[in-house]
């Protein structure tokens, strides 16, 4: 009985990790379009990380990177071709036109810190 | 979650202030510009700093719409707060590592020698309860960052090494105290606890943040050094008067003094003086350039012998040297196609590792000897520390970092990874001819006079018609002309036929001048000029046609002299494995002579401008992947069909912006020495990624017990905490290996 308790535990925990951190996802934030879009940088995520933008037109996001890590030191937008450096404490707008409907994920050059341009 | 923009600070440095009255103006102008919030303008500075969320450019309008000049201050000061806050987080992680060490490393070494009390006795487990609230203390102190990290990426759905770290130390400490508090609920024999493996890790992973940081200040080195060209001060000329003021107040069209000895602070024309400029440090053209009235300066280079004045015409972030300062910075940011895998893996890495550590701790329960717990634990908890997503992420871009800033040290500009990558796969090299293996400056060899004419009357009229052309050719022969001080005539009707030659009406008679082609199309009969001219083409001259109403007037044969180190830097690119092809559209024997002189594979002759990238894509077809070497401008189509296009030219040319690869020197050896580069930069991410993941694939297994079954040995977690902090400092340590590149290098 315990055998199967903490097999059937472990699995649980199991799915729930693929569930958490694979099939759900934070609710995105929606841009209003009046003005940029902060989004801080520390303890390893982007707050907000998920972006709700319209597809076609410029989005200024502002990166207030406060974790002075080398990890968070720069932001790419991979298909979107952009990057920024990131300075500790001094904003730095970033902006970004997703072309078409779809997700544009932008990361740190390590892939830790990972947000995501949700253009609809 | 609301969206409040913070005001931004801008500082910018403005010249043309006088007076105390100059001050309100400007601060007026600020204030007027719709964002700004504040404004501040410091006089004796001659800066001004300014609030609100307005970009720096419409800042720098409007100071100039009211009449003066400004640009924003960066550069130098962002690298140097830069650094200051990186050398602050570097002892911050420093005084972590002591204060966790202190605690961890006496605690791990008591233990084998029995120093250390029992957990089963009273006063044992109060000495156990004191040393798990010290090592809780260290793990708020110095590991409080991973657990803070931990919870927020948890939070957003994300996982990061923050969450392996926290996970694996907090179910150290959490089943130690387990067991101090509680040992009836453990059984006897895992009765251990584990507070100094806690500690010990964190002391070691801030340590090889620490080592991590150390050895990525010096991938950067490249940009620094750029950064270091620029001077701090200029010495300008205002009312008469000579005074030295720092950089960023250098205005516009403002009149500049550099003596010998002294680095050129911005771009500029020469109006008065001459020198020789050093531009090799943003070149790596090794040899001094002479300067005089007229002739262009640019920043960061070094002027030896004469004074000069001239006046800035770039400053700010327009000056070459910020450029790029800027193009190697955007280029350091992006990716090859070969580290995408790695952005794969690395994306999914940690949930994997998750699963993989809770499939660990069910083996060890379902299959494991006793004391089970401990096992369960001590794998569990091995597998989490020893996965490091850091080493994986950063094998490409650290390598592509310190690549493109060892291209730049060599006067090489790469656009992006993407180039860096492709340069390496190049199988065919396609060279432009004028300009790119010769000096692209011809100089008339020979004059052929026909039947009738002589020297001087064939150059008259050649010059009279080549005065209005703008071809390199035209201006060889309108040189010849002037060295003999020959006055030509005024030509009409002049015609640019392209690909062919010119024609025009001089003193009411039709001229051709051109090539072969261009006399039958005009139905001109050559004689036996046509043998001469073969001779000619033979001796590497090209010859050019003269018709005068109809009738052949003679050859003038015009050379451009080969660069005189174009033959080794073919030899270099053949040692690469490359086939070499020249394209031009000069006539062939011309071509060949050329070729044959340098040692060229192929030769492409008499290709028209607009067919040259018909060409490469040619060569493509035939599956070939191109590199096109050219000027940058007349061969802009084909250097942007090529797989790979290297523009040829100066840091000052358009090229910078528009070629994969911009090579600031005129010679063919930076085509080899990009190459090079690229190849050892491909190899050096190979190298990384090939580390990261045998450290990952072989680390992990051997960390969940895949040894035990056959040795009995299982991995202490503190070696797995010292290899994860090593890791990443191993995968930067090689990439700084690049730094040590010396041109030369071949294919391997």
């Amino acid at each position: 009985m315990n055998t199967w308790a903490i097999n059937l535990a472990g699995m649980a925990v199991m799915a729930l990790i693929v569930w958490w951190f694979w099939l759900s996802r934070s609710k995105a934030q929606h841009f209003s379009g009046a003005g940029p879009i902060e989004i801080i940088v520390d303890n390893g995520v982007y707050t907000p990380a998920r972006i709700e933008v319209p597809a076609g037109q410029p989005v200024t996001l502002r990166f207030v990177r406060k974790d002075p890590s080398p990890c968070a030191e720069k932001a790419l937008f991979d298909s979107l071709e952009v990057s920024a450096d990131l300075p500790v404490g001094k904003p730095v707008d970033v902006t970004v036109t997703p072309p078409v409907p779809g997700e544009y994920e932008f990361t740190c050059q390590m892939r830790m810190y990972r947000g995501t341009l949700v253009a609809r | 979650m609301s969206v409040s923009p913070p005001e931004n600070t801008t500082r910018l440095s403005i010249s043309g202030m006088t007076c105390a009255g100059c001050v309100s103006t400007v601060e007026n102008a600020l204030k007027n510009v719709p964002g700004v919030t504040e404004s501040a303008v410091n006089f004796a500075e001659h800066t001004a700093t300014v609030r609100g969320s307005v970009d720096a450019k419409v800042l720098v309008a409007a100071i100039t719409a009211s009449g003066y000049s400004a640009a924003e201050l960066r550069g130098a000061e962002d690298e140097s707060e830069k650094e200051a806050a990186e050398l602050s987080y570097y002892r911050s992680l420093l005084r972590k590592f002591i204060v966790a060490a202190v605690v961890g490393f006496p605690l791990m070494l008591a233990e084998p020698f029995g120093l250390m009390p029992m957990l089963d006795t009273d006063s044992g487990r109060v000495f156990w309860l004191v040393i798990g609230a010290v090592t809780l203390g260290v793990l708020v102190y110095a590991g409080g960052h991973f657990f803070r990290g931990a919870w927020k990426s948890f939070r957003a759905h994300n996982a990061n090494m923050d969450t392996l770290i926290a996970l694996g130390t907090g179910a150290a400490w959490v089943y130690s105290m387990l067991v101090v508090l509680f040992p009836d609920m453990v059984p006897s024999l895992a009765r251990h606890a584990y507070f100094e493996a806690a500690a010990v890790i964190i002391a070691l992973i801030n340590l090889g943040q620490a080592l991590e940081m150390r050895a990525r200040g010096k991938t950067s080195e490249a940009i620094k050094r750029l950064i270091g060209l620029q001077p701090k001060t200029a010495r300008v000329v205002r009312d008469g008067k000579e005074t030295d003021i720092p950089i960023s107040e250098v205005g516009l069209d403002e009149t500049i003094r550099v003596r010998p000895g002294e680095k050129i602070p911005v771009d500029g024309v020469i109006i008065e003086g001459h020198s020789s400029v050093d531009e090799s440090m943003l070149t790596g053209e090794p040899m001094p350039v002479e300067k005089k009235t007229g002739d262009d300066v640019t920043g960061g280079t070094f002027n030896k012998s004469g004074s000069f004045l001239f006046q800035a015409k770039r400053i700010g972030a327009d000056t070459a040297l910020a450029r790029i300062i800027e193009m190697v910075r955007r280029a350091q940011s992006t990716k090859p196609a070969i580290g995408r895998l790695a952005d794969r893996i690395s994306a999914v890495f940690v949930p994997v590792v998750l699963i993989i550590a809770v499939l660990t701790f069910l083996a060890w329960f379902n299959f494991g000897p006793e004391p089970k717990l401990s096992y369960m634990l001590v794998a569990t908890m091995t597998v989490l520390i020893i996965a490091c997503p850091c080493a994986l992420g950063l094998a490409t871009p650290i390598s592509i970092m310190v690549g493109v800033g060892k291209a730049a040290e060599y006067g090489i500009l790469i656009r992006n990874g993407e180039a860096l990558q492709q340069a390496g796969k190049l199988t065919t090299i396609v060279l432009d001819k004028t300009g790119t293996v010769t000096e692209g400056r011809p100089a008339v060899t020979t004059l052929v006079p026909a039947a009738g004419w002589d020297e001087t009357k064939l150059l008259t009229v050649a010059a009279s018609i080549e005065a209005g052309s703008e071809h390199p050719l035209a201006e060889a022969i309108v040189s010849a002309a002037q060295a003999r001080q020959i006055k030509s005539s005024s030509a009409s009707d002049f015609q640019a036929i392209t690909g062919h030659g010119v024609s025009a009406t001089v003193e009411g008679k039709k001229v051709y001048f051109g090539n072969a082609r261009l006399m039958a199309q005009h139905n001109v009969e050559l004689g036996n000029l046509v043998t001469r001219a073969e001779e000619l083409a033979a001796r590497a001259q090209t010859p050019m046609f003269l018709a005068v109403d109809g009738f052949v007037a003679g050859i003038v044969a015009v050379a451009d002299p080969i660069k005189p180190d174009s033959k080794s830097a073919i030899a270099r690119l053949h040692a690469i494995g490359l086939k070499v092809v020249m394209i031009t559209g000069d006539n062939r024997a011309t071509a060949e002579a050329v070729a044959r002189e340098v040692g060229i594979d192929e030769v492409m002759a008499e290709v028209l401008p607009g067919d040259k990238a018909d060409k490469v894509t040619a060569l493509q077809q035939r599956g070939e992947i191109v590199g096109m070497v050219g000027d940058g401008i007349n061969d802009a189509p084909a250097l942007a069909q090529a797989d790979v296009g290297f523009a040829i030219g100066t840091g000052t040319d358009i090229a910078i912006e528009s070629a994969d690869v911009a090579l600031m020197r005129g010679s063919l050896h930076g085509v080899a020495d990009a190459i090079a580069i690229s190849l050892a930069t491909v190899r050096n991410i190979k190298q990384n990624l090939f580390g990261a993941f045998v450290y990952n694939v072989l680390g992990i297994p051997v960390a969940a017990g895949a040894l035990f079954p056959f040795t009995g040995l299982l991995l202490n977690p503190v070696i797995a905490g010292a290899a994860m902090a090593m890791s990443s400092v191993t995968v930067v340590s090689n990439a700084n290996r690049l730094r040590w590149f010396k041109s030369g290098a071949t294919r391997t």
